[in-house]
């Protein structure tokens, strides 16, 4: 064991077992069943970041040009048609920040600001990760981001997706201690889960692997065509389960991978889809979070300890 | 251990790109660009002919299409070969059916090896794009800049003087660079280069030694990679194809011309069973109008004479 497995080996303890089929009914606001959100990431990969002893940033050595340019296609061209995508089924985004995109590319975040979009952060770069991090040095770039993202779009920052989802043991308490309110970091429901944490209060709310363009394109090697078919399937399925308890659906994306040109269309019409149901709550991700802090956040923690007692 | 705290400064956070190579600009904000007969879309194809050494050395990576069974790798040698001998056959068919001109990303290796190949695709009317000096010698920043400007220099002399054409554009094996390859490339008198994938129109790079452009060359529609990476059927890779075309005929009628590039390796498109979807893509986007099928160098001159006018 050593120092990094100390407090938590083999078993991360963020959560109280509760299973699906025996918890508190969800409600969303106005009856709806489901409640959708889409997180583009739009993030910043460096040409020449650092080197970090637990994860090396690009496959090819320095300058990986081909793998950059490829990140790089999303601030220049993809970014915008995924934006028109949204705009056209009338979605907001919930954006996964690279907060030095802030810095790097103000006029996108202007835009995405001017539409009404919530700022969540994913660090600095995604080429800069936490491990290794001590807990100093990772809340240098929690307050990092909060700054950043107050300084250029006058949001408090009320999520996290840690970059690159590099995590650290710590990094739930360190969220909870500086007021976050969500992560986008854990993959274990369909519904919001409240983390246990030391300090202050925070919880998780449904993000996603399996929706996620990255995974879709990158991992799972789908052709375009095929994701529409998988977010119009997922859909479909939570918007079922949604008549008896109030379900989440995230649908994240890269503005590099969905917004290609052989891309696209597929896309935007399963958001389309999406729109055209009547029971679909098209929500932000910090919407989500507090509807169900004010909501169901106790009742959950009483019925999680019920079930584990 | 913790890690240093420059690990937590960012000497690059400021406006825009991160290195000098070229300056940020969205796509969607430029000066409308229009192709020659009004044309909204540039049909670029690029067939590939790429020859890989039996000994390749696999450093400081792989080249993708490289050697992967131990040595003697036969099986895929002469996979990649078959591309030369008979695959990129079928594909000037076709370019010659449809009246197509293209550019054609060459080996200098090919010249070398293959003079009888060369000389058909320059008899053709085709452009040939230098694509380095064989498919495994990569540039990186781990060669001097010495070592890496002569292997460049080599490869063009090999390609001018085999072609009789200027040469003016090039591919990296797998589209790798060096800190200096733009440098060395605008030196040996390239106008274009095909390695970025950030675009879908040209571009101005910033040198220390001339002008030099970055051409938009697809990676994602890119027929290796769609069929043998992403284990794609040809049936989804001609809908794909299909797919991006609609978007950027239908898009060049709002924001201007765009650039669909069709990279074609011939160790790939050429299979029997593959090249038929190959012209059915090729067919389907020319029975558009608003199609302008050119070579690189007639996109990029296109292009120059308009991004001129509209400065002056």
């Amino acid at each position: 064991m050593n120092d990094l497995t100390l407090n938590m080996g083999d078993d991360p303890g963020l959560y109280g077992y509760l299973p699906y089929n025996a918890r508190p009914r969800i409600t969303w606001p106005e009856g709806k069943r489901i409640a959708v959100w889409v997180a583009p990431n739009l993030e910043f990969y460096e040409y020449a970041p650092p080197t970090n002893p637990q994860r090396t940033p690009w496959p090819r050595p320095l300058p990986d040009v081909l793998n950059y340019s490829h990140r790089d296609y999303g601030n220049r061209a993809g970014w915008q048609r995924m934006l028109r995508a949204m705009d056209a089924a009338g979605f907001r985004g919930s954006v996964s920040l690279n907060v030095a995109m802030c810095e790097h590319h103000p006029e996108i975040i202007r835009i995405c600001a001017d539409h009404g979009w919530e700022f969540f952060s994913h660090g600095i770069y995604n080429t800069r990760y936490v491990y290794g991090m001590t807990p100093e040095q990772e809340r240098a770039i929690i307050v990092d981001a909060q700054n950043t993202i107050k300084r250029h779009t006058g949001q408090t920052m009320d999520g996290w997706l840690s970059p690159a989802l590099s995590n650290n043991t710590w990094t739930m308490d360190l969220l909870a201690e500086a007021g976050v309110l969500y992560t986008c970091d854990l993959f274990h429901d369909d519904q919001p889960t409240p983390i246990n944490v030391k300090s202050g209060r925070l919880i998780s709310v449904p993000y996603s692997l399996e929706l996620n363009d990255t995974i879709v394109y990158n991992t799972n090697l789908y052709t375009p065509r095929h994701y529409g078919t998988v977010i119009k399937r997922q859909f479909d399925q939570l918007y079922r389960e949604g008549t008896e308890s109030g379900t989440v659906m995230c649908i994240p994306l890269h503005p590099y991978l969905v917004g290609q040109p052989h891309r696209i269309d597929a896309f935007a019409e399963a958001l389309q889809y999406i729109a055209g149901h009547e029971g679909v709550w098209l929500a932000t991700g910090r919407e989500i979070a507090r509807h169900y802090v004010d909501h169901h956040y106790d009742e959950v923690v009483r019925a999680t300890a019920a079930v584990n007692a | 251990m913790p890690l240093d705290q420059d690990y937590l400064t960012y000497p690059a956070r400021a406006h825009a790109m991160d290195h000098d190579r070229y300056a940020w600009s969205d796509l969607f904000e430029r000066p409308p660009v229009v192709w020659p007969n009004k044309a909204g879309v540039a049909l670029w194809v690029m067939p590939i002919v790429q020859w890989f050494p039996l000994d390749m050395p696999g450093k400081p990576f792989r080249a993708p299409g490289g050697m992967t069974m131990p040595f003697p790798d036969f099986r895929h040698y002469t996979n990649r070969d078959y591309g030369n001998r008979v695959g990129i056959y079928r594909i000037l068919r076709v370019l010659d059916d449809l009246d197509i001109p293209a550019s054609v990303a060459t080996n200098a290796a090919i010249a070398r090896r293959y003079p009888a190949l060369l000389r058909d695709v320059v008899s053709s009317g085709h452009e040939i794009v230098a694509h380095g000096e064989d498919a495994a010698q990569v540039l990186h920043s781990g060669m001097s800049q010495a070592e890496e400007s002569s292997l460049i220099e080599h490869a063009l002399n090999t390609l001018r003087s085999a072609s009789g054409q200027p040469v003016a554009g090039w591919l990296s094996p797998g589209r790798a660079q060096s800190l200096h390859t733009p440098d060395l490339l605008a030196e040996h008198g390239i106008e274009y280069a095909c390695d970025w994938a950030n675009d879908d129109l040209p571009y101005a790079m910033r040198t220390d030694r001339g002008e030099l452009f970055a051409m938009p060359f697809a990676q994602e529609t890119d027929d290796r990679t769609v069929m043998l990476d992403f284990h794609h059927t040809e049936d989804d890779w001609l809908a794909q194809v299909k797919d991006r075309f609609d978007v950027m005929l239908r898009e060049s009628r709002e924001y201007g011309g765009r650039v669909m590039s069709l990279p074609l390796h011939a160790w790939v498109a050429g299979v029997p069973y593959r090249i038929g979807v190959v012209r059915q893509a090729l067919e389907y986007m020319l029975g558009h109008d608003g199609v302008w099928a050119a070579t690189g160098s007639d996109i990029l001159a296109a292009f120059r004479q308009q991004a001129e006018q509209s400065r002056a």
